[in-house]
């Protein structure tokens, strides 16, 4: 296995997945499968699969207080202990956990290594992964939010600020007061951006190269397809009819409703002129969503539980259990003593024990331990 | 063993993996001078660890147990239901490869199976092939390998080239942590047999004498006599340190590595001076020859034999009737004491919460655990005023301070040995921020893999640490580098011989009882080592008392 058939193998993959409701939809015309099959039963995969991994971590105790401590300790009271980076009770890691979780703190560390040869190393700003990463998963977050006013009616508040937020290119942008993109969000194209670079770096760094699997190949094509015919469906579908006079991509906004909002009401239904480009969007994200707790990406569950991030360094202060915690053998005093006892002696050191030999040799050392 | 390459051939290294060539198809070779000699059958026989025999891990026969493939899957499994950190850290790696570059065995050696990411997927590879469905199914396509000999013996390779020492774990956006992995990848090699003698021996002789060098107690007596006798050289006054002594107020432990070798032995020689000057104040401290032993090279071997050797230090001050427990300046030491010990052998409900008998302070950060770092003990007393200090006897040294892995990373033990340095020397320089710290640099050599067969894995792996020691050394003219470990102490003085030979090596209280005004004591000319202070390099030792007495007045 080498970095290019990781890829091919999972170029090869997401296409065959493209193709599935292509087929399925266009040829055969099953769009109750596409349209409310698969969907549903992505979603419980997707529950269950996530509630299976995580009771399944749950499941496995916490035998040791092991943080990772990344700044002072809570010590003397004159020292200023890092209450965020080595928190000694539960508000310092809730902060430490909400750093990590919301801004990927410990990515933010990250640095280059530059090596010079003549033995002169240096570490450069390396920010770009940290960047990308919370590019990635914030314009992910907007777009899935976005979609909630396809499940809700009436549409939340929030919806719609998010929505206008994203639109912020609708409004124009100061200086250039005339200029504005009608209708373009802006978190559709970071979110391509972002898994364009992600897919870039595993390729240009010659070590992620080496150590990238399919396993982490994949989800970054079949995010970019999923990312990909959502932004055709929104904006290519004028472009195509002023192309080439018949329009593939756009999707009746309104029957999609229809068809999510009985998805949701458990009422499923199947509007007409709804295209195969949407049953392809459709079906690749039940394809993650399915995915989904059996892959990597169960990352957004696992720090959570990361024993490193999520405990406090209080362990001098407060004792931790071990569940599984048993009895071993140990090499007591008594029989350390029985083995040096007359060395012990002869060297002056107290003993609990007096030997008979030593008691009649050396009575003077064994007062002397009497003594103690 | 193998020679070591000098520097310069040292530092040609390729950090960029091969380019076509998947690393499970790279073969594994075991090599001189990087790994490390096998257990001998006798050390483990005496502490009961499985398939003891002789062997060698450059033949091709390990002489494993013929049913060791099983012994190692229900081993992981166990684990796998016993650690959640394992059952994490095995499923939610996404290879975005910010800990590739964070190792310093990498960043010296350049073998892309020791960047942290890669070192794990050698156990993950193996997890997701048995506990996996697409593992299981989809084989390499799914990042999965079978367990095999070739695998094992990559193993043991690897867990053997990880000092633990956490730094990939601070740069993981999930918080994996490489020693967690070393350490039960280790845990699961012990179960038939693959160990290396230079931890298995001295566990062996930890279990036995109480400390990893195997010093009876007689002669641990005796080495602590030959410093008295330096101390009363230098200082005209014979301390009487008590060992053993029930009744005491505290046990002090220190690692044996403190008696054994210098410049350690120096530091223990601070130690005893700090100590004999706060007897008259109301100090009252013991030693013990039975928990004669700070470190924990059972940490190294699997959690129980930490446990099993750990056990000695409650056990000695229940049967000493202390009240606390005071520790040395040592790495690893401190990550089982913060991190396990109580866990381990706790509850200490015969001890007391710690409180300094000279200044009154309550230890709170140590009222479960009842053991205080001696670093947190003096930066206290000095603190509070309460040790006359003469930090120009230190200022032929100009200093700076190699945070330890695990005091860094497992603690979080940072600004007060810093407090100390600079309170007992003027000349006090830290190295680049990426260097210190929470990020500062292994010296290479922790975990136990500080024995002489594998010499160029620790120049290699001690390469960062020591290029951080040569930017201060080439800017600042730094001579000395301070650590609070034993293991540096032993391993930092061949690290800078072979890197930057300008730069020796110190405890911290080497540095405290040079500047440490004894009471009664004679005019000192010369340091610890017996090296002249400064303004008396020309002068004989009586010349230099009195011209300095002269001056004085």
């Amino acid at each position: 296995m080498n970095f290019i058939l990781g890829i091919l193998f999972s170029i090869v993959v997401v296409s065959i997945l493209v193709f599935i409701p292509w087929i399925g939809v266009w040829a055969w015309d099953l769009r109750f499968v596409f349209g409310v099959i698969v969907p549903y039963a992505a979603i419980a995969i997707f529950i269950m699969g996530i509630l299976y991994r995580v009771i399944g971590w749950a499941r496995s105790p916490v035998p040791f207080r092991i943080p990772t401590t990344a700044g002072q300790q809570k010590s003397l009271a004159w020292i200023k202990p890092n209450r965020i980076d080595n928190p000694s009770n539960a508000f310092g890691v809730i902060i430490r956990m909400a750093f990590e979780v919301l801004l990927f703190r410990s990515l933010f560390r990250n640095t280059s290594l530059e090596f010079r040869q003549g033995n002169r190393i240096t570490y450069e700003w390396e920010k770009w992964l940290w960047v990308a990463a919370l590019a990635f998963h914030y314009s992910f977050l907007v777009v899935v939010l976005r979609h909630l006013r396809f499940f809700t009616e009436p549409i939340p508040a929030f919806v719609h600020w998010i929505e206008n937020l994203d639109g912020f290119l609708e409004m124009g942008i100061a200086p250039f007061s005339g200029f504005s993109l009608p209708g373009i969000l802006i978190s559709g194209f970071v979110l391509l951006a972002a898994l364009t670079y992600l897919f870039l770096r595993r390729l240009y760094i010659s070590q992620t190269r080496y150590i990238s699997l399919p396993a982490d190949y994949f989800p970054l094509f079949l995010i970019i397809g999923i990312a990909t015919t959502g932004v055709l469906m929104r904006y290519m579908g004028a472009f195509m009819q002023f192309i080439f006079g018949a329009d593939w991509f756009s999707v009746p906004v309104v029957n999609v409703k229809e068809l999510a909002m009985g998805l949701v009401t458990f009422h499923p239904v199947i509007p007409e002129d709804i295209g195969t480009i949407f049953y392809i969007h459709l079906f690749l994200v039940s394809i993650l969503l399915a995915y989904f707790p059996f892959s990597k990406l169960m990352h957004m569950g696992g720090i959570f539980l990361s024993p490193t991030r999520n405990l406090s360094n209080n362990n001098r202060m407060v004792r931790h259990v071990n569940p599984w915690d048993y009895p071993v053998k140990t090499h007591t005093y008594e029989e350390y003593e029985d083995e040096f006892r007359e060395k012990m002696v002869e060297a002056g050191l107290p003993v609990e024990k007096i030997s008979e030999e030593s008691a009649e040799d050396k009575t003077g050392s064994s007062e002397e331990a009497e003594k103690e | 063993m193998a020679d070591v390459p000098k520097p310069k051939e040292l530092v040609k290294i390729r950090h960029s993996p091969p380019f076509l060539t998947g690393w499970m198809n790279t073969p594994t070779e075991i090599k001189q001078g990087i790994a490390c000699y096998a257990g001998k059958p006798k050390n483990l026989e005496y502490v009961g660890l499985p398939n003891p025999r002789e062997w060698s891990p450059f033949d091709a026969d390990w002489k494993l147990p013929p049913n060791w493939k099983k012994i190692i899957l229900d081993g992981l499994r166990e684990r796998l239901e016993k650690f959640r950190s394992l059952k994490i850290f095995m499923d939610i790696c996404v290879r975005c490869g910010a800990c590739a570059d964070k190792c310093h065995f990498f960043i010296g050696g350049g073998d892309p199976k020791n960047m942290p990411v890669l070192r794990a997927e050698l156990l993950r590879s193996v997890y997701r092939k048995e506990y996996t469905t697409a593992g299981k199914i989809m084989g390499a396509f799914a990042g999965a390998r079978e367990l095999t000999e070739d695998v094992l013996k990559e193993w043991w390779s690897y867990f053997f080239q990880c000092t633990e020492c956490r730094r990939c774990s601070v740069f993981c956006p999930y918080g994996i942590d490489t020693a967690e992995i070393t350490i039960i990848g280790r845990e699961l090699l012990n179960l038939i047999g693959l160990n290396t003698d230079w931890i298995s021996a001295p566990v062996a002789n930890c279990y036995r004498t109480g400390n990893h060098l195997g010093i009876q107690p007689h002669a641990y007596k005796d080495m602590i006599d030959f410093f008295l006798d330096d101390i009363e050289d230098i200082t005209g006054i014979r301390l009487e340190p008590s060992f053993n002594r029930k009744g005491a107020e505290i046990l002090f432990i220190t690692p044996s590595g403190d008696v054994f070798a210098d410049p350690g032995t120096y530091t223990c020689m601070g130690y005893l001076m700090l100590f004999h000057y706060l007897e008259s104040m109301g100090l009252d401290i013991t030693w013990s020859t039975y928990a004669s032993e700070g470190g924990n090279f059972g940490y190294f071997t699997s959690h129980e034999m930490a446990k099993r050797l750990n056990a000695k230090m409650y056990a000695e001050a229940k049967r000493l009737g202390v009240r606390w427990i005071l520790g040395g300046e040592c790495g690893h030491m401190w990550r089982v004491v913060n991190q396990y010990m109580d866990t381990f052998n706790g509850p200490a409900d015969f001890l007391e919460e710690p409180v300094s008998p000279i200044t009154g302070t309550k230890f709170e950060n140590a009222k479960s655990t009842k053991m205080v770092h001696i670093i947190e003990f003096t930066a206290d007393l000095i603190k509070n005023n309460k040790l006359k200090l003469d930090p120009s006897r230190n200022d032929n040294l100009k200093i700076t301070f190699h945070d330890s892995c695990n005091p860094a990373r497992g603690m979080g033990l940072l600004d007060e040995p810093r407090y100390v340095i600079q309170n007992t020397c003027k000349y006090f320089y830290e190295m680049p921020e990426n260097t210190i710290r929470e990020q500062t640099f292994c010296c290479g050599s922790g975990a136990g893999l500080n024995a002489g067969e594998d010499m160029e894995l620790r120049m290699r792996g001690g390469m960062p640490r020591a290029n951080a020691v040569k930017y201060v050394h080439e800017k600042y003219d730094v001579n000395m580098l301070a650590t609070i470990c034993a293991i540096d102490r032993a391993v930092l003085p061949d690290l800078m011989k072979y890197w930057v030979p300008e730069v020796d090596v110190t405890g911290v209280h080497e540095l405290v009882a040079n500047a440490l005004i004894l009471e009664g004591e004679k005019k000192r000319t010369t340091d610890l080592r017996g090296e002249p202070l400064p303004g008396m390099e020309d002068m004989d030792e009586e010349e230099g008392a009195e011209q300095t007495e002269g001056a004085e007045a």
